[in-house]
């Protein structure tokens, strides 16, 4: 597994266990009453934080571990490589577009701050994920979509 | 989810039996990308660029249609 496919493994999951976290804070912060007043501010702050984190951590320690068990390959980054990230990225663009015309929308018809901070949020996640997917697709499968 | 493959084939894997079985990691190194990229080429699953192509081919010491040929209708090569 090269470098990138590990990273982006790392990445998927990160987001997802950071997401699902976060929904969970919610969920149970809001006991029963409007969801809409929960503090979320905090929380997804914290989310976003604690994924980034997480994200640079697993990728050093699992880099270090890589390196130890396959040599200097571990590291290697070529052209193939940033051609899937490239295309990926692409992919997963969609969903930050249809996360932004949806808070813009929402502006408009002076929805909650609540909800247009968490469409925007869950689009960076289904974003997160897509790109993430379509990447390890790519890695394995080459791109079966083109 | 199938493999598609490209429709760029290549004689890879016959020419490293040729040239003293080099094994794909002797052959990533020598052109520069990561083993997984030439076991891809190898499988079809991703056409290397032009200048990468030729890379591979020096390696060899051969023509660029020596080593990847390009089909000319589905499924078939040249």
């Amino acid at each position: 597994m090269s470098r990138d496919e590990r990273n982006t493994w790392i990445f998927g999951v990160v987001a997802i266990i950071a997401y699902a976290a976060y929904v969970i804070v919610i969920i149970s912060r809001a006991d029963g009453g409007p969801i809409s007043a929960v503090d979320y501010v905090a929380p997804l702050l914290w989310s976003v934080g604690l994924a980034i984190l997480a994200n640079i951590v697993a990728n050093i320690v699992l880099g270090i571990l890589a390196s130890i068990a396959s040599g200097k390959e571990a590291m290697i980054k070529d052209q193939r490589d940033r051609e899937i990230f490239r295309r990926s990225e692409y992919i997963g663009q969609s969903f930050v577009i249809a996360g932004a015309v949806a808070a813009l929308l929402m502006a408009m018809a002076q929805w909650e701050y609540f909800w247009i901070a968490n469409v925007i949020y869950l689009a960076f996640v289904l974003s997160a994920v897509l790109s993430a997917t379509a990447r390890i697709i790519a890695y394995r499968k080459g791109f079966p979509w083109e | 989810m199938g493999v598609k493959p490209t429709r760029v084939s290549n004689s890879i894997r016959a020419l490293r039996f040729a040239h003293g079985e080099m094994t794909q990691a002797d052959l990533a190194q020598r052109v520069g990308v990561t083993r997984q990229t030439i076991i891809a080429i190898e499988q079809g699953r991703y056409s290397p660029s032009l200048e990468m192509a030729f890379q591979i081919a020096r390696v060899f010491q051969v023509p660029l249609d020596d080593v990847f040929q390009y089909g000319t209708s589905e499924g078939e090569s040249s």
